[in-house]
């Protein structure tokens, strides 16, 4: 589907384009894309340089199981296939946690090694697991309990009652992240865990290209 | 009260990084210093894997916003939303929210510049913004940078709940507010 997704995006701006005669606005916007790109990611390396520092202190301390345990009976019902006591569910535990402080650059590189352990799981590395996509649709859901950058914003342009669009924020966010919950409850059921399909195929080294999934990239 | 939400922000932060490494010296013996500079290490080289892909989706998105290409997607289906009576000014916001941070926070503060933080458009866009986070960019970060390549259902599932979230949002600024 992202293969999809982006050549309808590429095809699309070039047809229209065309059409519109904005064949030197798409050049540039190309190149200023995959300018932030990169700038984006070398934005990415000093917080997670840090926050994967900061997070080995509390994994090694033992903290981010003590966070696992204390939300357990939640996370074994959203992460039914991750054990009990993999490191994975103290990663998720504080990506969740982040998120729902608002603390966004946070969040992220908790979320990226919480993947990473995920990882250590899967059976087929280029495919994304069921307990992948989960930890996925809760951060594309957000749930966010204060959002920060917007009453900022609104304070700046003069709101009368800038914080009032929290209670409204926070119904939206319940709304989108029980929709994401239920589709990747639906899919997840809809869909044979990988595991089943690599155990029957152990000892074939070439995986075949119609194995399930999506072919992305 | 907004006091508050900002005191507790501010003091969230240093707390963590207060906390953490204190408990783990103090409680564990754990040796600090060199745990962090031993996990670290490992967040240079991910950061770095993320590049092609983050290049890869920033320039295709890029490219159909500069080519007017999204225009004329919201362009059909602006009347649909004029006959709901949903204000069709925040709809773009529908398609930018799910593919880039930037560009629907630049377009929601343009909004609320426009239309006041106080009207209807202006709380709409707010909660839009809010209420749910970049899909295309967290999957592109998330399984680019440990190099997952068939992303099955994840992609179907993240743009649902935009949709959903999108019209929740509207509904019930519309139902609140109204």
């Amino acid at each position: 589907m992202v293969n999809w997704i982006w050549l309808f995006f590429i095809v699309a701006s070039v047809v229209v384009a065309a059409v519109n005669g904005k064949m030197d606005a798409v050049t540039q916007a190309a190149f200023e894309g995959a300018k932030s790109g990169v700038t984006v990611s070398f934005g990415l390396i000093s917080i997670m340089v840090f926050w994967l520092g900061m997070m080995r202190i509390a994994e090694d301390a033992g903290l981010l199981r003590k966070l696992a345990a204390m939300l357990g009976p939640i996370v074994r019902m959203l992460f039914p296939d991750v054990p009990r006591n993999h490191p994975a569910i103290g990663y998720i535990m504080s990506n969740l946690s982040a998120n729902l402080f608002g603390l966004g650059n946070a969040a992220t590189p908790m979320g990226i090694k919480a993947m990473q352990e995920l990882q250590k799981l899967n059976p087929d590395p280029a495919t994304a697991t069921p307990a992948m996509c989960t930890l996925l649709a809760l951060n594309t859901s957000s749930i966010t309990i204060i959002p920060t950058t917007l009453i900022a914003i609104r304070m700046n342009y003069g709101s009368a009652n800038p914080a009032e669009i929290i209670g409204t924020t926070l119904a939206a966010t319940f709304v989108a992240t029980s929709a994401a919950i239920l589709a990747d409850r639906w899919y997840r059921r809809k869909s044979p865990p990988p595991q089943v399909k690599s155990k029957r195929r152990a000892g074939i080294t070439t995986p075949s290209p119609d194995q399930g999934g999506e072919a992305v990239v | 009260m907004y006091n508050l939400f900002t005191n507790v922000s501010a003091w969230m932060i240093p707390a963590i990084i207060v906390f953490i490494p204190l408990y783990a010296a103090l409680r564990r013996k754990v040796p600090v210093y060199e745990t962090f500079v031993e996990g670290a290490k490992d967040g240079f080289g991910t950061a770095i894997n993320i590049i092609p892909h983050l290049v890869g989706m920033m320039v295709a998105i890029g490219m159909f916003r500069a080519s007017g290409a999204m225009e004329l997607m919201l362009s059909a289906v602006r009347p649909l939303f004029d006959w709901i009576g949903i204000p069709s000014e925040v709809l773009p916001l529908g398609i930018l929210r799910p593919l880039t941070g930037a560009g629907s926070l630049a377009f929601t503060t343009d909004l609320i510049q426009t239309f006041g933080p106080d009207s209807m458009i202006g709380r709409i866009a707010s909660t839009i913004q809010g209420s749910t986070d970049t899909t295309l960019y967290v999957l592109t970060v998330y399984f680019g940078a440990i190099g997952i390549r068939r992303t099955r259902y994840a992609l179907k599932v993240g743009l649902f709940s935009d949709i959903v979230g999108f019209f929740a949002a509207i509904f019930i600024c519309l139902y609140i507010f109204g």
